[in-house]
């Protein structure tokens, strides 16, 4: 997760960055560049900001809940710039940036019933603010005050897993565990195009196929583990994998939070009646870098991230709600205006993070300390003591 | 009433009785349902409390602990069998990346009382990855515990002490010791599951072993003592973390001591012993903390086994250097 820092190409990664926050509308009419050849691509929502059907998914949704998904995209986005921004200015260790797929997690998100489970990797930020975890309890991650300080079964959303893939085995077990207490829920396994490479995420789509677990696998393909094209990963799109494994794949545009909202609903739901795993495949794009150490220059080209912000996933939905009217310039100031405030609230909350006290790191190593640790905290203490008032 | 059992008999027995008493405990492993375990410990358990509470799983050893995390999530008590301690590995990452660190992770929320039980150690004229001693890579481990089983009662008792216990747990069974035998009392108080036992006194030399080679160590006791020599046996019990209170009482009266175990020396447990018993037990000591292990070497073939196993000669042997300082 944290290659070193390149020392070139820092002003323009920090300007490529800075430059794909703006919301740019799509000028109406005009084609945005379709994705690559994609049979059997899940879309609601064009590029342009255009309603289309699709013959096996299809979505009600009010006024009222599309400005609010317009709301979510915007509020992550934002929370992503800052932390973004608190990393440049040494506030933050390390930022894992989830710019670009905003659309895919507030879907999937969205998606969920309070009761499912959501298995994380360490870029869920928006599925975090959908299941209500507060954006300073992710913060504290990445600013080394702890490993996430939510509350894991109160927000349904598992602390982040840094291991990449060892999350999807933990949904799966903990899906044998809802179909072993007869609950109607499922869980929501997060993965990127990376991690279809490891053993284990193979692992657990044999075990979920064989026991019928009530797991989604939810596969972000933002075209790059690091700096890895998914040519490398794999030979054959990643949603034909799931055949292999004798259960459906489907393949949505992850960039419409329309898609992906109905497509994952509809997975969660097929689990929860007992119906066994899906994998879904968010197509999407990383148009950040890997995180605030990586240097995206040194492996794609700028073009390619030009192309991609004309798919931009919150342009569309603006484009969509402008349009049909749905909502008008003050519910887009009165978004914008929250943001700023959400942006506020965590840069202060960031700056008055107090250190965690020298004797936390012995905490909760066991559901009760041995008498070996224990003896080790007071050596600690006593060493730590003895500075005292020494000036040091 | 006490019955005499084998050590293989009394873990099928203890996880019964584990089971019996919680039914949020799940047994997981490969060919443990219908085949009842290659070494036949979770016989008869399938067909008496089902599929859904005796695993029969894929074979993947990531897969059995990774699925046992998220079980443990949901609230229940899996007991993982890993069939023989050369195929740990493939879990290895979900042990020492999660099992071990999503308590202190999750800042107590979420518990993990997963055991993960191995047949450990060689002497069976096994073929290779048959035979290992696995356990300072877990004992090393910080989340996790390691223990270790000699003897009947104490593989009936610990493995039900080991399942009750909210953190995780590797709990190693001699795997070549499977068929000894000894009276087990179900009405009986057991001893904690972290503790050293002195399973045998003396007053010359300290020798120190865990599951299969306290067999080894007494028997060595036994020979000594027809040489006139006394050598106290301590029976470690627990690895991580260790109790070695009992056993720096026993090093300042006898003044030297050996550590025996099958693993490789070189950075095994005795190695920590050593340290540990020279910073607690310095002034009294007459010689050097010895240790008697397998050689740095991988796990012979088996006809080579019986050089590379610690036995009753080289304990007598390391004995004989300490009394020779």
């Amino acid at each position: 997760m944290t290659p070193a820092v390149a020392d070139d190409g820092e002003e323009q990664r920090v300007s490529l960055s800075s430059a794909t926050t703006e919301v740019v509308d799509p000028v109406p009419g005009a084609a945005a560049p379709h994705l690559p050849q994609q049979p059997g691509l899940v879309q609601l929502l064009t590029p342009e900001g255009e309603r289309v059907e699709h013959p096996e998914y299809s979505i009600d949704v009010s006024d009222e809940e599309l400005r609010s998904l317009y709301r979510d995209l915007a509020l992550v986005r934002r929370w992503d710039v800052e932390a973004t921004a608190l990393q440049r200015q040494g506030e933050l260790g390390i930022w894992a940036s989830l710019l670009g797929q905003e659309a895919a997690q507030i879907g999937a998100g969205r998606a969920m019933a309070a009761d499912d489970m959501a298995f994380p990797t360490y870029r869920e930020h928006g599925v975090a603010w959908v299941r209500g975890v507060d954006p300073l309890h992710v913060i504290s991650l990445f600013r080394g005050v702890d490993n996430g300080g939510w509350d894991p079964v109160d927000t349904g959303f598992n602390l982040y897993t840094v291991v990449i893939g060892a999350q999807t085995l933990h949904a799966t077990g903990y899906a044998m565990g809802l179909q072993r207490d007869g609950a109607e829920s499922a869980t929501l396994a997060f993965l990127g195009d990376g991690a279809t490479s490891q053993g284990e995420v193979n692992e657990a789509m044999i075990w979920a196929a064989s026991f019928s677990a009530p797991v989604v696998f939810f596969c972000q393909n933002n075209q790059y583990a690091i700096s890895v094209p998914l040519e490398r990963q794999s030979r054959v799109p990643l949603y034909q994998r799931a055949a292999g494994f004798g259960f459906p794949g489907v393949r949505v545009d992850g960039n419409d939070v329309l898609a992906v909202l109905a497509v994952t609903r509809a997975a969660l739901q097929a689990a929860r009646e007992g119906q066994g795993p899906t994998f879904i495949e968010a197509f999407t794009y990383r148009m950040g870098a890997h995180t605030t150490s990586d240097d995206p220059t040194r492996y794609r080209l700028a073009s390619e991230l030009e192309e991609w912000k004309l798919r931009d996933p919150i342009a569309r939905l603006k484009a969509h709600l402008s349009r049909s009217g749905i909502a008008d310039q003050a519910f887009f100031d009165g978004v914008e205006g929250e943001a700023d405030e959400l942006a506020a609230r965590i840069r202060k909350g960031t700056l008055e993070m107090a250190d965690p006290p020298g004797t936390a790191m012995f905490d909760r190593v066991y559901a009760e300390q041995t008498p070996q640790l224990a003896a080790q905290q007071a050596e600690f203490e006593a060493y730590q003591a003895s500075f005292e008032g020494s000036g040091h | 009433m006490a019955e005499t059992l084998t050590i293989g008999k009394a873990l099928n027995l203890g996880l019964r009785r584990a089971m019996e008493d919680d039914a949020k405990v799940v047994l997981m492993g490969e060919d443990i349902g219908r085949l009842g375990g290659v070494f036949r410990i979770t016989d008869g358990l399938q067909k008496d409390f089902g599929e859904d509470r005796v695993v029969d799983t894929p074979l993947a050893e990531a897969g059995i602990l990774g699925t046992a995390v998220g079980l443990a999530m949901r609230g229940y008590r899996p007991v993982c069998e890993i069939q023989f301690d050369g195929f740990v590995f493939p879990a290895y990452n979900q042990i020492v990346t999660q099992v071990a660190k999503i308590h202190a992770r999750s800042r107590g929320r979420l518990a993990m009382p997963i055991v993960i039980r191995i047949p450990f150690g060689g002497g069976i004229g096994a073929v290779e990855h048959h035979s290992e001693s696995p356990e300072a890579y877990f004992a090393h481990t910080p989340g996790l515990k390691v223990v270790a089983v000699s003897n009947p009662v104490d593989a009936y008792w610990g493995i039900q002490q080991a399942i009750a216990h909210p953190d995780p747990i590797v709990f190693l069974e001699p795997k070549r010791r499977y068929w000894e035998k000894a009276e087990v009392d179900p009405d009986a108080t057991p001893d904690p599951l972290f503790a050293s036992r002195v399973v045998r006194g003396g007053d010359d030399v300290t020798v120190l072993a865990y599951g299969p080679m306290v067999k080894t160590a007494l028997q060595a006791a036994e020979a000594a003592a027809e040489e006139g020599r006394s050598l106290e046996v301590v029976d470690l019990r627990t690895l991580s973390p260790l109790d070695l209170d009992p056993v720096f009482d026993s090093v300042r009266r006898t003044g030297r001591c050996v550590v025996v175990h099958e693993a490789a020396v070189t950075l095994g447990l005795g190695a920590e012993i050593a340290a540990r018993v020279t910073e607690q037990c310095f002034h009294s000591l007459e010689a050097p903390v010895l240790r008697v292990g397998g050689y740095d070497t991988p796990y012979p073939p088996s006809k080579l086994e019986e050089e590379y196993l610690p036995d009753l000669d080289r304990v007598l042997d390391a004995v004989d250097r300490s009394m020779g300082f």
